[in-house]
C-alpha cells in the first residue's frame, strides 16, 4: 500500500517536472512546479515529516510560487514568445542533463555502502524523529546561531529586494534598442 | 501508513535514484531554456531534489537535524527566490526581455 503510493508520487514528480522544462508558457510551468511540490510534499508525509511537508507546502507551493506567477504575470510573458535555442544547443542540454544522470545513478550503483546502513537505520527506527516537538528541540538548542542568522539574511533580503526593485529617478532610461 | 512500513518496503536506493532523476531535469532546464523564469524554476527543482534526499535519510536513519538542515535550504531558498526575482524584473524593466543571450555584456 505505502509503496505503491510512493511510485505513484515519483511517477507524478517526474512527469511534472518534465513538464516545466518542456512546457512552451511560463505559467504552465509554474502551475505543474506547484504540482511538483505537492507531490514532493506527499513524499515527505510518508516520511513521517509532518512538519516539513506543512512548510513545504506554505512557503513554497504558497508563497514562493504565487511570487513566480505574480512576476509572470507583471512581465507579461504568457505570450509564448520565446525564441528557441538553436536545436544542436537544446540537444546538447539534453545530453548533458542524461549523461549527468547516468554518471550518478552508476555512482550509485559501484557503491554497495548504503544498504548496510538503512538496515541499521531500521532496527533503531525512532517514530518521533519528524515531530515539530523534536524539530523544534533540536532547531531551538542545537541550532540557535544558524536560526538567528537567517533571521539576519531575510532582513537583508527584504532589504535587497526593496531596493532593487525601486524605480529610480534621475538615471537614464537604458532602452531595449541600445542593447 | 507508518514509516516504518515505508522503510521496510522501499529501499533507500528508490529515494536516492527518485532524487537524481528530479536533480538531472534541474540541470536539464537549466541548460536547455532561454527564458530566465524557467531557469530559475528549474533551480528550485534541484533545491527540493536535494530537500527530499535528505529527508529520507533522515528518516532512514531517524536522525534529526537532517530534517533542521532541510528548514534551512527552506530559508535560503525563499531568501534567495526574493532576491532573485527582484533582479529579473529589474532586468525586465532596463532591457525589456529576460532572454539570457541578450545578457551577455559580462559573458567574454
Amino acid at each position: 500500500m505505502g509503496s505503491s503510493i510512493f511510485y505513484f508520487l515519483g511517477f507524478v514528480s517526474i512527469f511534472t517536472a518534465l513538464m516545466v522544462i518542456l512546457s512552451k508558457s511560463p505559467i504552465n510551468s509554474v502551475l505543474y512546479l506547484v504540482i511538483t511540490f505537492f507531490s514532493i510534499a506527499a513524499q515527505f508525509v510518508l516520511l513521517n515529516a509532518g512538519f516539513l511537508a506543512a512548510v513545504l507546502v506554505i512557503v513554497y507551493a504558497g508563497a514562493i510560487m504565487v511570487l513566480f506567477l505574480f512576476v509572470v504575470m507583471l512581465l507579461n510573458l504568457n505570450k509564448e514568445y520565446e525564441p528557441h535555442k538553436h536545436i544542436y544547443i537544446k540537444f546538447a542540454g539534453g545530453i548533458a542533463g542524461g549523461i549527468l544522470l547516468v554518471t550518478l545513478i552508476g555512482a550509485l550503483h559501484g557503491s554497495g555502502e548504503i544498504a548496510d546502513s538503512t538496515l541499521n537505520g531500521e532496527a533503531s527506527y525512532a517514530a518521533s524523529t519528524g515531530t515539530i516537538q523534536n524539530l523544534g528541540k533540536s532547531l531551538f538548542s542545537d541550532y540557535l546561531l544558524p536560526f538567528e542568522i537567517s533571521s539576519v539574511l531575510f532582513l537583508a533580503a527584504m532589504v535587497g529586494a526593496v531596493f532593487l526593485g525601486k524605480k529610480e529617478k534621475s538615471s537614464p532610461k537604458v532602452s531595449a534598442e541600445k542593447i | 501508513m507508518d514509516a516504518t512500513q515505508i522503510i521496510k518496503t522501499i529501499p533507500i536506493e528508490h529515494y536516492v535514484i527518485l532524487s537524481t532523476i528530479l536533480f538531472a531535469i534541474g540541470v536539464t532546464g537549466v541548460l536547455m531554456r532561454r527564458n530566465a523564469i524557467i531557469i530559475f524554476m528549474s533551480i528550485e527543482l534541484m533545491l527540493n531534489a536535494a530537500t527530499l534526499l535528505l529527508t529520507a535519510f533522515s528518516t532512514y536513519r531517524s536522525d534529526t537535524p537532517g530534517q533542521v538542515f532541510v528548514f534551512f535550504i527552506m530559508v535560503v531558498a525563499a531568501a534567495e527566490v526574493a532576491v532573485g526575482l527582484a533582479i529579473i524584473v529589474m532586468i525586465y524593466r532596463n532591457i525589456k526581455s529576460i532572454d539570457i543571450n541578450v545578457l551577455n555584456k559580462l559573458k567574454w
